[in-house]
């Protein structure tokens, strides 16, 4: 019983945990509840993707309408991966969120937007209709904007505003390209548009939604050169809000990429004679250098890593771009590792800014000293980052370099390798400022992060040394998600 | 058969299990400090055992392997053991016991605080030494690289005074920043020209790249393996004697320095081959920028009073006789360069036990204090001349032999700058190293006969000892060094 309707309990357990989380109006309760709805999230995902890979893909009808009218829910290897790494990181977030500095007031709605925002994120990826994925988009963002407004600094309503704009010019964009899908195809469901879209002529339609797609996706995932909000929007939301934001929001916009790119697009012909894929190297390439080389500038670590993420989203969509097995598995193993990486990185400097009460590098000299966990779990994932081996980073980018040679463009590999060069230099000044500089007054009066925080922290560190050195499960369901989106139209 | 091969693979998961397992034990057993070092003593005279046992399988032409995770297609954590990696790991292995048992002269005589996080970081290194040593591929050579700059990190800075903090900044951001901006780039450039990892004798490269660019992917291995220090990244030598002597003595004999030359010389033989470097000339250039050092570092040392400094910078130059040596890329060469590994390790050990020694008993440290002092304490002196005759190369010293084989390739390769520069550098050794002993013999004493405690002046006479020994009964590394050629 519990099995069959596993795809929708995924989305109902943070949608009702929000539900409660608000009428609680009491913090701790808010934060029992969100706890508790993440956990049964992260074991809903878990169950579903043993599922998958017992049975395979899993369809699921809404209510149990037929796909045409009705809405289905359609897990395959891709999003059953994806739907992991959100249950995962949302539960430690969970447990990361207890400490949130916020007015007593709001803390309830803290949570319920927390929870709001991993539902539809969930939504976006189990759902196999495409304009059931506009209306989930629209619950994560829409709870995101509240979220980063939630921030302690005042610019954070600036950043949330900002994000507004450019999210709804997204989905806008993104739901006229699934508006133009319908007028070709006559239906929602990405299962049926695929089949029918194979019957069709040439269709500048066609060409069109998929431009229109594409933009309005990579407004959400901040591909180059739509990226500007991200940074603002990071670096003012409260630190667990960012913790979830660089680790799953992004992801996820990159998975509905990737399902129209070679989902619904890639067995189209026509479709096949833009230049797509030169197009996103291209992007991607410029996103690995450009915000990386401005991450070496910044002097606020949050935005060091915001500029970094932006980057790292460079390497995924690398991977997406080579569409080749080697190369889309180098990428969506990034996705996860970067995903993991992240997370630590900015549950680490939550807990300096919980202790200090600033994130700015020039403040923090010699934190390493008396915060010693937290500015380890820093340096892992910063290694990580640069993608030294022994380190998650390492694996992911050895399968792009991989790839980008089995696709034959060996200047790709040189010019991976030389990205990574931008990395050693900003975290390279972190590690140089947190351990080798005297202390500065806010590492004297600082004390180690509180176990609460340094749990999901270090869990996060440890994992990214683990797959470092052992990356067979994460690249084996990598590398099945790549099959599968690689597996032509279904 | 089959029985023999899992228990060398055991053999081999043991030379890095007891060091780790130490490591755990030491950091639980901060209240009981007699037990704590009690550990050490017992993992260090283990791993000797399982070293020594390792080395006879080798000797008998056995290579054992050991698989420890696949990480990706054509990427393991592996170990395999080659006669180059044993002879290194033999070296460590040895010289960990004598250092511990100084340490603990050392540590208690001078009352260090800290002193569980610096056996355990000890530990550490050590565990990470008999990764390098019998790392299977570039891969894990270089994790296990990364995690010995690390866990010597703490040591180096282990007084936390402010210079101490500086001279760790100098060493960590050198070592790191080099093997990720050089040395991890050259490793992927391999790993795609190459299509494996893998060391093999006789080189994964031979006929996969130009000649140019061979010669530009040997300088990333050698610029990126700083740990040798050949200059211009030297520096960190010198910053890290801040650090209390049993540090020095592992950074400069046991491990750290050796595994960067150690690095150079497998990635000569086993990535590149030194068929290949010979023919591709792809070598050729570090002829002349190893030979800069020697002589460079050699005047500096001339020029330095504090002795510790002076004997900074003889290892420097030192450890480019072994990187010349791989320049030259001639088996004899090869030979010579994995001897003088072995030769320098325990002088030079032995040179720093005695330095440390005489701080702690008169806490002199500059070389103008000196005056008389040999008289005051006969055996610290007496094994500071034999590790400084081994330093000039003069039997009966181990010095010696690595220094005629390197000095024999190099004429036997007609390379006359080479031979010039072995030539001067041993006039200039001499230079530096003789005065500090006329000054400690021949000057008068000013004060009476008193000796550092004694389980270091045990160590530093075993090293001694050890050091004439070598020369005497050198055939259990000459057979290793040999086999490394194919001999």
């Amino acid at each position: 019983m519990i099995a069959t309707h596993l795809p929708v309990l995924l989305i109902l357990a943070p949608l009702l945990g929000a539900v409660l989380a608000a009428l609680s109006r009491n913090g701790f309760a808010a934060w029992l509840i969100a706890l508790v709805a993440s956990a049964l999230t992260a074991t809903f995902s878990l169950a579903l993707l043993w599922r998958v890979q017992a049975e395979g893909v899993i369809s699921y009808r809404l209510g149990g309408w037929a796909p045409e009218l009705g809405i289905e829910y359609r897990i395959d290897a891709v999003n059953a991966f994806i739907v992991v790494l959100i249950g995962i990181v949302a539960f430690l977030t969970m447990i990361f969120a207890r400490r949130s500095v916020l007015a007593p007031e709001r803390i309830a709605w803290f949570y319920t937007m927390m929870l709001l925002c991993v539902a539809g994120l969930l939504g976006i990826s189990v759902t196999g209709d495409a304009f059931n994925a506009f209306v989930f988009l629209e619950i994560s963002s829409l709870s995101t904007y509240t979220l980063i407004a939630l921030g302690r600094d005042r610019r954070a309503l600036v950043a949330a505003y900002q994000y507004l704009i450019v999210g709804t010019i997204g989905a806008t964009f993104y739901v006229i390209g699934v508006g133009l899908l319908y007028l070709i195809t006559g239906t929602l469901n990405l299962g049926l548009i695929v089949e029918r879209l194979g019957a069709i002529e040439s269709s500048r339609a066609l060409i069109v939604a998929e431009a229109f797609i594409v933009v309005g996706i990579g407004l959400k995932l901040a591909l180059f050169p739509l990226h500007a909000w991200l940074p603002n929007a990071y670096a003012y939301a409260p630190s667990s809000a960012a913790v979830l934001l660089a680790s799953t929001a992004t992801k996820v916009a990159i998975y509905l990429l990737a399902r129209f790119l070679f989902t619904v697009f890639g067995g189209h012909v026509d479709v096949g004679q833009v230049p797509l894929g030169s197009i996103l190297i291209g992007l991607s390439l410029a996103a690995m250098f450009i915000p990386s080389a401005a991450a070496v500038f910044q002097n606020d670590i949050k935005r060091v890593l915001a500029f970094s993420s932006l980057g790292q989203i460079g390497y995924i969509t690398l991977g997406l771009a080579l569409a080749n097995p080697t190369g889309l598995t180098g990428g969506l193993l990034h996705l996860f590792n970067h995903a993991l990486m992240k997370g630590a990185a900015f549950m680490a400097i939550g807990a300096i800014v919980l202790r200090t009460g600033t994130a700015k590098l020039d403040e923090l000299s010699g934190i390493g000293r008396t915060m010693p966990w937290t500015a380890g779990a820093l340096t892992v994932a910063g290694l990580a980052l640069i993608g030294v081996p022994g380190t998650s980073g390492f694996v992911s980018k050895y399968y792009l370099i991989l790839g980008s040679m089995e696709a034959g463009l060996g200047w790709l590999a040189i010019l991976i390798v030389a990205s990574s060069l931008i990395a050693v230099l900003y975290v390279g000044r972190i590690v140089e400022v947190i351990w080798f500089r005297e202390p500065a007054l806010a590492a004297r009066e600082a004390s180690e992060a509180p176990g609460e925080l340094l749990l999901p922290m270090l869990i996060l560190a440890g994992v990214t040394i683990y797959f470092g050195l052992d990356a067979e499960w994460p690249a084996g369901l990598a590398s099945a998600a790549a099959q599968a989106l690689l597996g032509v139209a279904r | 058969m089959n029985g023999l091969a899992l228990n060398d693979a055991m053999l081999l998961g043991w030379a890095l299990a007891l060091p780790a397992l130490a490591t755990l034990a030491i950091l639980r057993l901060d209240r009981w400090p007699n037990i704590r070092e009690a550990v050490t003593l017992i993992a260090s005279v283990l791993l000797f055992a399982v070293v020594m046992a390792l080395t006879t399988r080798v000797l008998a032409g056995a290579r054992p392997e050991l698989h420890l995770a696949s990480v990706a297609p054509g990427l393991t954590l592996a170990l395999k053991i080659d006669p180059l990696g044993m002879l290194f790991a033999a070296v460590a292995a040895t010289l960990w016991i004598v250092n511990s048992l100084y340490s603990i002269g050392y540590m208690r005589g001078n009352e260090e605080p800290r002193q569980t996080i610096f056996y355990a970081c000890f530990a550490i290194a050590i565990f990470a030494t008999m990764g390098l040593a019998f790392s299977g591929n570039l891969f894990t050579l270089f994790v296990f690289y990364e995690i010995l700059s690390l866990s010597t990190y703490p040591l180096v800075t282990h007084k936390q005074t402010p210079a101490a903090m500086r001279a760790g900044r100098v060493y960590l951001l050198t070592l790191i920043g080099a093997s990720m901006v050089l040395l991890l780039p050259a490793i992927v450039w391999t790993g795609l020209v190459a299509g494996t990892l893998d060391f093999r004798t006789g080189g994964i490269l031979s006929g996969k790249l130009g000649d140019g660019a061979l010669a530009l992917l040997f300088a990333l291995f050698v610029f990126g393996a700083a740990k040798a220090a050949v200059m211009p990244l030297h520096r960190w030598l010198p910053a890290a004697m801040v650090a209390p002597t049993p540090v020095s003595a592992l950074l400069h004999a046991v491990a750290v320095v050796k595994a960067g030359v150690f690095t150079i010389l497998k990635i000569a033989v086993s990535v590149f081959g030194i068929e290949t470097l010979q023919t591709s000339g792809a070598s050729e250039w570090l002829v002349y920028v190893a030979g800069f050092t020697i002589i460079a570092a050699s005047v500096v040392a001339l020029h330095a009073d504090d002795l510790k400094r002076r004997l900074a910078y003889s290892t420097i130059g030192q450890l480019s006789y072994i990187v010349l040596a791989a320049a030259l890329a001639s088996p004899v060469a090869v030979i010579g360069a994995a001897l003088h590994i072995a030769a320098h390790a325990v002088s030079k050990i032995t040179l720093f036990f005695a330095a440390g020694s005489v701080y702690t008993a008169e806490h002199v440290t500059k070389i103008s204090q000196m005056d008389g002092i040999g008289r005051r304490m006969p055996w610290t002196m007496g094994a500071f001349a034999i590790g400084a005759l081994s330093m000039i190369g003069l039997p009966p010293t181990a010095g010696f032999l690595g220094k005629w084989f390197i000095l024999d390739a190099a004429t036997g390769a007609a390379n006359w700058f080479a031979v010039s520069v072995i030539v001067v550098s041993t006039v200039l050794n001499a230079a530096y190293f003789l005065p500090i002993l006329t000054r400690a013999f021949l000057r008068p004493a000013n004060g009476p006969r008193q000796e550092a405690p004694l389980p270091m002046v045990i160590a530093l006479t075993v090293t001694a000892a050890g050091t004439v020994l070598l020369f005497i009964f050198p055939s259990v590394p000459f057979r290793l060094a040999s086999m490394i050629v194919g001999g």
